[in-house]
């Protein structure tokens, strides 16, 4: 299985933390008429230089083109690349706070322990799942969850690296 | 030495040659008008009537004297009264710095007085833009923002500088310009390939654009053409990149273009596309355009690259040097047979004029021509006079037709000649118009008069919103919607109020008498030229058609 679904693709850019960054990739992206599935902002080693992880739908490679040929003329951008899906490693968290009551949390917990999420809280009548892994992986636990009744859900975006150097 | 932070802005645009800002104060705009009078003898300050029209005199005075155009604003409307401006220069990538004063940073994000966030409204019209609130990044921001504004591909860069930025002092130290990042060679082999397909080429066709125009590269257009054997077209933003009276010459191709660039373009084996973007307005049908041609773009900004047409080769590289490098490999040819044809299509298709005295747009236009001197530089509105001025004038030179190209802002045309008359003050300025556009933005006579500017304007006055009412007549089965106003302005006498001149005439013989009237005023003139309503802009090649759709009649 493809470690990110083949419909979307991942841009990777490397960018100057200035202000407006963010603002300035998601208005460019939506000026095209695509639409973000996920991105991700942080810090890396560089002082100063911020990775944007950007998932969007791969419907048309000529528009996926011009929004690489887009970004990679903004000031604050330092280096564009769109990541090959079988190429890179993808990692996403997912947080999930669940209704159970004390009758349903085996059940909830032995599938949890199946894709080896950790339960970061727990009460009377909830707990809180913590998930990392695959977008694949994160979207099949999602799927199973769908059996209880979700109070809240968030999930961080994709990030990602290419193996070797 | 210790300056304020406007002082720091009056030096930064000394340093980097400017002498000549347009603009319109206000109450955040305080302290960098306060420096622009202490600078006054070394920076002038043109003042129109609206941003707007500040923001097209700087595009104008950019486009026609290729130095990067100032324009000051201060916050909230003033601001806001720009976008459009900056608009019309980010479609057309002219140069432009716009300096917008902030409220106080202490009052930025409470909804202040006059506070907007012109930044994040910008965004997508600017090549970059800053938000300055402390005095010490002044001279890094302005210096980045001229670098940014004129380098590779050109367009506007916005400066947001903060109330009390400007005000506060600090150390100023003069530093000499950021260099321009060297141009982008082109690659000697594909320079090599280029020169190969066109000596190959049995009917080859340039089509030019405004990246000819602003790359400085008319001239190895001109000489790569002779030397080849190859009939050149241009986009309207291309006008001048051959002279009218050239054999090589086709016209302006797409919609409006001419019949000989349309089917020229539609039968070529070669397209040589320098410095365009193949919009709608010439690659009406994408897939269909030049469909029997090998396609060669070159442009400065990669992202125009198979954007709208697919082609076989592809370089981002500096017009001027890659032409330049071509020009070097290129052996030479002729081909009678296309030329040939060429000459028939020309033949064939020449318009013809009535001949009598009516001001029929071609002969009116013909006769700015003849009589304005081969220095005159033209500026347009937009709309049909627009479309007619880009057929009919005899383009000789790059850089005398100023208009809207890829935004088409009405409205555009006078603040865009009054930048072009201070750019170039020994050159006669004949800004054309329709009734409809001249509307928008004729307030600006009052500051063509204040500086004794002697822009000749032409109305073309037919009483309805021409462009539209020409597509209702064709395509919506006359249902005139909005385009017949029923205005009663009378333009010589408003001329006259603004303190200018006016003049009015209903025939070509009295519009020569006019406008010879005109060519000895010191200030503006306005000539409200009576044209037919039903004058229509031919040929055209309606959206999304081909030259087998052109409707010529």
């Amino acid at each position: 299985m493809d470690m990110i679904q083949n419909t979307r693709k991942v841009i990777s850019i490397l960018v100057d933390n200035k202000p407006n960054t963010l603002a300035r990739i998601s208005s460019l992206v939506g000026r095209r008429n695509y639409n973000i599935e996920t991105i991700t902002a942080s810090e890396t080693h560089m002082p100063g230089v911020t990775l944007i992880t950007l998932v969007v739908t791969d419907s048309d490679p000529d528009i996926l083109e011009q929004i690489v040929a887009h970004i990679e003329k903004l000031e604050v951008v330092r280096e564009v690349h769109v990541m090959d899906n079988n190429g890179g490693l993808y990692r996403e968290l997912l947080l999930l706070k669940v209704m159970v009551d004390k009758k349903a949390r085996s059940s909830l917990l032995e599938t949890a322990e199946v894709f080896r999420a950790r339960i970061i809280d727990l009460s009377r009548s909830s707990l809180i799942i913590e998930l990392t892994g695959e977008p694949a992986k994160i979207d099949g636990f999602m799927d199973l969850m769908s059996d209880y009744e979700l109070v809240e859900v968030c999930r961080t975006g994709v990030t990602g690296m290419s193996r070797g150097l | 030495m210790l300056l304020t932070g406007s002082q720091i802005v009056m030096e930064e645009l000394l340093a980097h040659g400017v002498n000549t800002v347009f603009g319109y104060p206000g109450g955040a705009a305080l302290n960098l008008y306060d420096a622009l009078y202490e600078y006054r003898d070394r920076i002038r300050h043109i003042m129109t009537a609206h941003e707007q029209g500040a923001c097209h005199a700087a595009d104008g005075y950019a486009r026609s004297g290729g130095h990067t155009g100032v324009v000051f604003a201060t916050s909230g409307p003033g601001a806001t009264n720009l976008v459009t401006g900056i608009a019309t220069a980010w479609m057309d990538s002219v140069p432009l710095v716009a300096i917008t004063a902030n409220v106080a940073s202490n009052l930025i994000g409470r909804d202040a007085f006059q506070e907007i966030y012109i930044t994040g409204i910008t965004m997508p019209i600017t090549k970059h833009n800053f938000m300055v609130n402390d005095p010490a990044d002044i001279s890094d921001v302005l210096r980045d923002a001229f670098r940014i504004a004129h380098s590779g591909r050109k367009g506007p860069v916005l400066v947001d500088i903060t109330k009390d930025a400007t005000m506060a002092l600090c150390e100023y130290q003069y530093r000499s310009p950021e260099t321009l990042p060297e141009p982008l060679c082109i690659n000697p082999a594909d320079a090599g390939r280029v020169a190969a397909l066109i000596d190959a080429a049995q009917r080859p066709v340039f089509y030019c654009g405004g990246g000819v125009i602003a790359s400085d590269s008319t001239e190895w257009v001109r000489r790569i053409a002779a030397k080849g054997d190859i009939p050149v077209c241009h986009s309207m933003m291309g006008a001048g990149v051959i002279s009218h009276d050239d054999p090589l010459n086709l016209g302006m191709v797409g919609m409006h273009g001419t019949v000989a660039a349309n089917l020229a373009v539609d039968r070529c084996d070669l397209l040589l596309a320098v410095g365009v973007r193949f919009p709608d307005r010439v690659a009406l049908n994408p897939g269909r355009f030049a469909s029997s041609a090998k396609i060669v773009h070159i442009d400065a900004d990669r992202s125009e690259l198979n954007k709208n047409v697919k082609v076989e080769v592809a370089l981002r590289c500096d017009l001027r040097q890659a032409l330049t490098a071509i020009e070097n490999q290129v052996q030479g040819a002729s081909h009678p047979a296309w030329i040939k044809d060429i000459q028939a299509w020309k033949a064939e298709c020449a318009p013809t004029l009535s001949g009598d005295d009516a001001l029929e747009p071609r002969s009116l236009i013909g006769k700015i021509s003849e009589l304005s001197g081969p220095e005159a530089i033209y500026v347009t509105d937009v709309g049909q006079h627009q479309m007619w001025a880009a057929q009919y004038l005899h383009h000789t030179e790059p850089k005398r037709f100023i208009t809207s190209g890829g935004l088409g802002t009405m409205g555009f045309g006078y603040g865009a000649a009054i930048g072009a008359q201070l750019a170039n003050p020994g050159n006669r300025i004949v800004h054309l118009t329709g009734d409809g556009s001249f509307h928008m933005n004729l307030n600006e006579g009052c500051t063509a008069v204040s500086y004794g500017l002697p822009i000749i304007t032409v109305i073309f006055n037919n009483g309805v919103l021409g462009m539209v009412y020409q597509w209702q007549s064709q395509f919506y089965g006359q249902r005139y919607s909005a385009t017949v106003p029923d205005r009663k302005t009378d333009f010589v006498c408003m001329a006259e109020a603004f303190g200018a001149k006016g003049f009015s005439a209903r025939t070509l013989e009295e519009f020569e008498e006019c406008y010879k009237q005109a060519l000895t005023e010191k200030g503006p003139v306005w000539i409200d030229c009576a044209i037919d309503k039903d004058a229509r802009v031919l040929p055209m090649i309606p959206g999304g058609g081909t030259v087998e759709d052109m409707i010529t009649e």
